[in-house]
């Protein structure tokens, strides 16, 4: 089985309400709910589902499919119903806890981008601060649950496992030519233009890429096609939109400076998740009775 | 006394360039369909017909286009609608002759100067003319090698006009075709032309891209940003990516392909990622031994050159402005896309990539 995974499962079950209540309860008990309102949330019950990881694998020295299996979200995970506003991002800015980035303006109705992971991730830490709830970003496997339909298995042909380097090379080649054929507007859209998806969340997979929490890993398989190894590099994160992509996590804009082969995301932007715990349950009350 | 001399000399001369250019329109004549780059018209390597009038027809035309996937707009001047304007093919002896058209929906005369004519501004004091003329210049071709051309309309609007897509080439082939500098002829199964284009579109307040209505509505900003010399964009074939993805270059291991590159401004540093010059002309004149085995060659501004490789490998060759800030955060990059077997004895990747120390895994 997938050890890597496992572990990785584990972790996140054993930390993150661990982290919560380590969190929750020290610092402002109050959270300024009246500042920030919460955003709204789509809980999606706990499910299984077939999954195929992320990153790059090789077996028997060939690169290989990256594998598939069945993951499990074994708890309630509220998403955001939308991807986080340049208007909420720039309330971040304002309170100094996210650095100024690039958007056109503080729309309240267009997804905030030109995002690295790192001001992601600077947001998620301060709207935990700011609501109490303790909000992250998802890990691909979660965002791949989130999305549903709307994720594209994007595996290459077989041509693209080929031992002919030179095959390799054309077949990847010819899967990003067909991408960048169908290439889309750029700039960003009014929040549910690209409409909702089957468990309700906007513009999943329309024209700005999210960040997962998920690092970039290079796998070894076995002669059965089970991960013996991994090397594990956090310094890239997944990016997931109309495809998969791996960016460095200080980059914002994928699109400039970005290889000379290969089709990358058009806008990097981002929205959080949290897990169901006694705590955010409780703020998420009192902060929805404190706005009423 | 000496006015008479002088006269009589001048009678002499006008006899003799009247019968030089009876001779010339004597000669056969051969009409040519232009194509654009990076492709070229069907030509002869080596010729074993005499020397004849190449007949071809080029059309000022302003127009706006897009150059990035963005969707930059810029107020464009083109020869025959293409950036670069297309390449003409002649042997050393050909007389080139080219009617100019300037329609009447431009705004600005039009001109053209050869780097392989000779006089007269290179033709671009004889063809200079206004929206709703035409004009035909016959000039022999008499040096060997790859020539830019360009417009030429004098004061700002040279540099406005180049920086504009204004330019291309002209190949004089030796008669009996190319060789390697010791006598041995060289061949090619394909060429392309790739024009190198720098381009200055201004920006506003916000640091966005700005779009005119019109060339003159663009000519101050625009004039100002190139005194400055820091291009926008860098480009192949009129616009970032132009030449990549399904527009990528075909081409099959074992083929050999000639490279011509233009730049009518800036000075470029081609090179091929995976491959080499196997014969390079550096400055781009065949009377001239080529250069063999480089890595990266240079194209001085206002040159072309050429370059003739064997593609031994299949995979995706960047061809690149090898200054790499241009290649890649300007725009400087093609593709070409060849087609065939690999070879493991010139390359191996004796391990794929895997964790470090790790235990070989049953193979």
């Amino acid at each position: 089985m997938l050890l890597a995974w496992k572990i990785k499962a584990l972790v996140a079950a054993v930390v993150a309400p661990l982290a919560i209540s380590a969190f929750a309860p020290i610092g402002d008990p109050w959270p300024t709910t009246s500042h920030v309102p919460i955003p709204d949330l789509v809980d999606l019950r706990p499910g299984a589902f077939r999954y195929r990881a992320s990153g790059d694998f090789t077996r028997e020295g060939n690169p290989a499919p990256a594998p598939i299996a069945t993951v499990a979200i074994k708890r309630t995970l509220a998403v955001m119903r939308h991807q986080v506003t340049a208007a909420d991002y720039s309330r971040c800015v304002v309170a100094g806890a996210c650095p100024t980035v690039d958007n056109e303006a503080a729309a309240s109705d267009r997804p905030a981008v030109n995002v690295s992971w790192r001001d992601a991730h600077a947001y998620a830490s301060w709207l935990s601060r700011a609501t109490g709830i303790r909000f992250r970003l998802p890990t691909d496997e979660e965002w791949v649950f989130a999305a549903a339909s709307r994720f594209k298995d994007d595996v290459l042909p077989d041509a693209a496992y080929d031992r002919d380097p030179g095959l390799r090379v054309l077949a990847i080649y010819d899967v990003e030519a067909g991408r960048r054929a169908r290439g889309i507007d750029g700039k960003p859209q009014p929040i549910g233009s690209f409409g909702a998806n089957e468990n309700g969340l906007l513009d999943v997979a329309g024209n700005v890429w999210e960040w997962t929490d998920t690092c970039f890993v290079r796998g070894v398989l076995d002669t059965r096609g089970e991960t013996a190894a991994t090397t594990v590099n956090c310094g890239i994160r997944v990016v997931e939109g109309r495809h998969r992509a791996y960016v460095p996590d200080f980059v914002r804009d994928a699109r400039t400076g970005g290889c000379s082969v290969g089709v990358p995301p058009s806008n990097l932007g981002f929205r959080l998740v949290h897990e169901d715990d006694a705590w955010s349950k409780l703020y998420l009350l009192l902060g929805l009775a404190q706005r009423r | 006394m000496i006015t008479r001399r002088i006269a009589k000399a001048s009678a002499a001369l006008a006899a003799i360039v009247l019968s030089a250019s009876a001779s010339a329109q004597d000669l056969p004549r051969q009409k040519v369909e232009l194509v654009a780059p990076p492709f070229v018209h069907p030509h002869e390597q080596a010729t074993t017909q005499g020397p004849k009038i190449m007949e071809f027809r080029l059309v000022a035309e302003e127009k706006q286009i897009v150059i990035d996937d963005q969707g930059t707009k810029l107020q464009a001047m083109t020869f025959n609608g293409s950036i670069p304007a297309p390449l003409m093919v002649v042997h050393e002896g050909d007389y080139v002759e080219v009617t100019l058209v300037n329609p009447p929906t431009n705004s600005m005369p039009h001109n053209i100067d050869f780097h392989s004519a000779t006089g007269a501004s290179g033709g671009g004091d004889l063809t200079l003319i206004s929206p709703g003329e035409q004009v035909v210049l016959r000039w022999k071709a008499t040096r060997t090698g790859v020539f830019v051309y360009h417009c030429i309309p004098g004061g700002p609007m040279v540099p406005w006009h180049i920086a504009s897509g204004m330019s291309g080439v002209v190949m004089v082939l030796p008669r009996d075709g190319l060789k390697d500098g010791l006598g041995k002829p060289l061949h090619y199964d394909r060429i392309y032309y790739l024009g190198e284009q720098d381009f200055y579109v201004p920006r506003d307040e916000k640091g966005k891209f700005k779009t005119y209505d019109s060339p003159a509505a663009a000519f101050m900003d625009t004039m100002e940003l190139m005194r400055k010399l820091v291009p926008t964009h860098v480009v192949f074939n009129g616009r970032v990516g132009a030449l990549t993805g399904k527009s990528a270059m075909p081409a099959k291991v074992g083929e050999t392909v000639l490279i011509v590159h233009s730049q009518a401004d800036r000075d470029s540093r081609p090179h091929l990622v995976g491959g080499h010059g196997d014969y390079v002309w550096e400055t781009g004149k065949f009377s001239n031994r080529p250069e063999t085995d480089l890595e990266t060659w240079f194209i001085r501004g206002g040159s072309a050159g050429a370059a003739l490789y064997k593609f031994l490998q299949p995979g995706i060759y960047p061809y690149v402005n090898h200054n790499m800030v241009e290649a890649f955060e300007l725009g400087a990059t093609a593709h070409f896309r060849v087609e065939g077997n690999w070879s493991s004895d010139l390359m191996t990747q004796v391990k794929a990539p895997e964790p470090i120390g790790i235990q070989a895994l049953a193979r």
